[in-house]
């Protein structure tokens, strides 16, 4: 590359992250500025000084609790789909289990439209009690996320040399003992990414959360919309309750970067 | 269901394990059953019948919904409004994630920092980004108008999420700019896989750039761009969380999507059974709409 190219490629690629970044940027600073210099005309690019003022508000209000609830739904959930994708991804990787059409179906159910799943489980869940409760909301999302997990998984495992698995097996461990101690440890990588994937969905989600819980158990993301149409702090609360809902997914993805094109591309690219 | 013909299977493995590959599936199947097909089915029981907020009427009303269905103008609109959404989305989120893989495929010093850096807007919760695009539009405190201002030399007090001209270029703008790093990310892995050699056969014989993009580049990057096509797709024709967040549907109707129609219909006005008919009419439709594209990405492969 000349020098010419390379400087016009940095011009372009600045250019390009700055337009990318600024919302994220602009969002951030709105939870650190007083109310004051939110609504200063015309808008401040930056707080005069760092003010922590809008979180504090958020922790004594109770609504920070928020954050936690979205922590225990999308924990809870994570690990049932976890457990139980990754156990059905081997079946299906090693045995064949139900052939391609059960593969198939199986991902077919994260096409179909959240509004045409959360409706009928809406209507269940009323007759059942569940609206408004961990178990309810937890269920849900773990059947959301196992096609994913099952998915992801099945393609890791298949990275796993069989070869391995077979002279396991001929030293006398059980398939139990060949899951534990020689496929998990060997697809580990895969676990943690497909984890912190599944994850991120159900922490970010919101048209589940926002019809199947009411005051119990709403999550975070059904909080910041609790604000929108006011005046005055409700600006501030919405971006201070945004950033703590953010922040984690940033810092979970910085962790993640290896993975994260096949994470996102439902494992279509490897590598 | 031998299980002597998997790979694995060895004459000596113990009969308990015959039933072990079911019993491992067992819980997955089951719970998406319990989620996935049960409450489907009871839908489709409700769809036939009369319950809105006044009555709780479980009479058989036959395809009474479905036919006030077909006959609702605002469930059509609703229709259009995610399919122009999409049409317009899906093109721009490809050209730019194409260009800037572009642009990102030469290794130099810092590519590393800019693309762990383009990937945040994709991670954001759709909720937020929406959240975020309405501080970003406000008319009086936001900094595109701002923006605006300082370019044209004078106020520009446009009103992003309420005048009817804007509401879709602020929903495309909010969309686009989410999802575009997704296209980037997925067609710069593809990118980068292209064979080297081919690419330097093709200059050696004097193919020209858009010659070998479309003979070589797009064939090889075909199968990723394809799968990022129909994520995208389908995840654009269940647009919800951003325009909840902008524009809740408005001004009136006129940019309510299929999601945002079926939520106020089922949640706010509670026609039940009418909504549990659209519902499956948009199963439906989205059933023949995805197996129409994997024949055409399956034929153009």
């Amino acid at each position: 590359m000349s020098k010419g190219t390379l400087f016009w490629r940095y011009v372009a690629a600045i250019a390009i992250t700055v337009f990318f970044l600024f919302p994220i940027y602009w969002l951030f600073i709105i939870s650190f500025k007083t109310p004051d210099e939110i609504f200063s005309f015309p808008p401040k690019w930056y707080p005069g000084q760092i003010h922590f003022g809008n979180y504090a508000v958020l922790f004594k209000d109770g609504d920070a609790v928020t954050v936690w609830n979205s922590l225990v739904v999308a924990g809870v959930s994570t690990v049932l789909a976890m457990i139980l994708g990754t156990l059905c991804a081997y079946s299906i990787a090693r045995f064949r289990t139900g052939g391609e059409n059960l593969a198939n179906w199986i991902i077919s159910q994260r096409m179909v439209p959240p509004i045409a799943i959360v409706f009928p489980v809406f209507l269940m869940y009323v007759k059942l009690g569940l609206v408004d409760t961990y178990i309810g909301i937890i269920l849900l999302y773990t059947a959301f996320n196992l096609p994913y997990v099952i998915w992801m998984m099945r393609g890791y495992i298949q990275d796993v040399p069989k070869a391995l698995e077979e002279s396991a097996l001929v030293d006398g461990c059980t398939r139990w003992q060949v899951i534990w101690k020689v496929v998990f440890p060997m697809c580990r990588a895969g676990l943690l990414a497909t984890a912190i994937f599944t994850f991120i969905f159900a922490w970010n989600e919101f048209l589940f959360a926002l019809v199947l819980t009411r005051t119990e158990v709403t999550t975070y993301t059904v909080q910041v919309t609790h604000y929108f149409g006011g005046q005055s702090n409700f600006w501030a609360k919405i971006s201070a309750m945004s950033v703590l809902g953010t922040l984690p997914v940033f810092i979970a993805v910085a962790f993640m970067q290896k993975y994260l094109v096949r994470g996102i591309s439902l494992g279509a690219v490897k590598g | 269901m031998t299980v002597s013909s998997d790979a694995l299977a060895r004459p000596r493995a113990p009969v308990g394990e015959r039933g072990f590959k079911y019993l491992l599936i067992a819980p997955s199947v089951f719970l998406l059953l319990a989620i996935g097909i049960f409450p489907l089915l009871y839908m489709l029981v409700v769809s036939f019948v009369g319950i809105d907020m006044m009555a709780e009427d479980w009479s058989f009303k036959g395809l009474a919904n479905y036919k006030a269905a077909f006959a609702d103008a605002r469930l059509w609109q609703a229709l259009g409004h995610t399919l122009i959404i999409t049409a317009v989305a899906l093109p721009l989120e490809l050209l730019l994630g194409l260009a800037m893989a572009q642009l990102f495929l030469e290794k130099f010093p810092g590519r590393q920092i800019f693309v762990a850096l383009l990937v945040l807007p994709t991670v954001v919760s759709p909720i937020v980004a929406g959240a975020t695009w309405s501080l970003m539009f406000d008319n009086r405190y936001g900094p595109i108008n701002q923006i605006l201002g300082w370019i044209f030399g004078k106020e520009m007090p446009l009103l992003w999420t309420v005048d009817p001209t804007l509401v879709y270029p602020a929903i495309i703008v909010a969309e686009v700019w989410q999802w575009t790093p997704f296209m980037f990310l997925l067609l710069l892995a593809a990118l980068s896989n292209v064979d080297k050699s081919q690419l330097e056969a093709a200059s050696i014989d004097g193919a020209g750039y858009w010659m070998t993009f479309r003979k070589i580049v797009l064939p090889a990057i075909w199968p990723v761009m394809a799968i990022a096509l129909l994520i995208r797709a389908l995840d654009l024709f269940r647009i919800f969380d951003i325009i909840w967040a902008l524009t809740k549907g408005g001004p009136g109707t006129m940019t309510e999507t299929i999601s945002v129609f079926t939520y106020v219909k089922g949640f706010t006005q509670f026609e039940i059974s009418y909504a549990a008919a659209v519902a499956l009419i948009i199963i439906v439709l989205l059933t023949v709409a995805v197996t129409w594209m994997l024949k055409k990405i399956e034929i153009a492969r």
